[in-house]
């Protein structure tokens, strides 16, 4: 058994357009790893230096990585892994930009 | 082209003005490969602010995974601005990760809260290029699922 690893629709270009694929490890980091051994160019839209990036979400087991333990997160076989970016955005003003132009 | 219900359009309106001067947020879930935006899900702005919207992490994944089972995705991916017109800002345009979504923006910056005419505007974004759409507004009934 290997541990699942589902691929958000933005990133499926690395996956030959696979929704799940199977990954190998220990941690997080090591899976991550693993896949991008299989799947090229994936490792750097998750990770930036030595962490996740701001605005990707990762899960094990439905857990928020960055409640237990960010990269390091231990996994087994059977676990499953869910990549999702951030749905976030906003109007780019600084706060002060904001409330010279709100209409308040 | 956007093809949006009338029900629909307003719970978006109606979810913009309520939760201004913070920016609102939300999906319009539909059936994958459809197009058609059926389910409405208002989401938390998580940053509870003017000038940003996060879904937060645990909600985001309890609504992929919902839509997961159904064989939805998101059709409209909406949010407002506040203070600024109904357009993508570079933050938008950098963080936006749903290829087949419509990014619908809504402006609150005329009446706020209150009664009266919102800017609704719909986009694709893809790979940081911004192409506005035509918005048609249709009477169906929006379909229970």
């Amino acid at each position: 058994m290997a541990i699942e690893v589902r691929i958000p629709t933005i990133l499926r270009t690395y996956t030959g357009g696979e929704k799940a694929v199977s990954g190998e490890g220990a941690t997080l980091s090591e899976v991550i790893d693993d896949l991008e051994s299989n799947h090229p160019g994936i490792k750097e839209r998750l990770i930036e230096g030595t962490d996740l990036r701001r605005f990707v979400n990762v899960y094990v087991n439905d857990e928020d990585v960055r409640f237990t333990g960010g990269l390091g997160t231990s996994v087994a076989d059977g676990d499953q892994v869910v990549v999702l970016p951030a749905v976030a955005g906003g109007c780019g003003l600084t706060r002060a930009e904001w409330a010279s132009t709100a209409n308040i | 082209m956007l093809k949006i219900d009338r029900a629909t359009y307003d719970a978006i309106v109606a979810h913009a003005k309520k939760d201004h001067p913070d920016e609102a947020c939300g999906v319009v879930a539909g059936p994958e490969g459809s197009d058609h935006p059926e389910r409405f899900v208002p989401m938390v702005n998580a940053a509870r602010s003017p000038t940003f919207y996060e879904f937060d992490p645990s909600d985001l994944l309890a609504l992929y995974k919902e839509m997961d089972e159904r064989d939805e995705e998101p059709v409209v991916v909406y949010h407002s601005h506040t203070a600024t017109e109904a357009y993508p800002s570079r933050t938008d345009i950098g963080l936006a990760s749903e290829p087949n979504a419509h990014y619908v923006l809504v402006s609150t910056r005329e009446h706020g809260n209150s009664d009266g005419p919102v800017e609704f505007r719909s986009y694709r974004i893809i790979d940081g290029a911004v192409t506005e759409e035509e918005v048609t507004v249709t009477d169906e009934l929006r379909s229970k699922a």
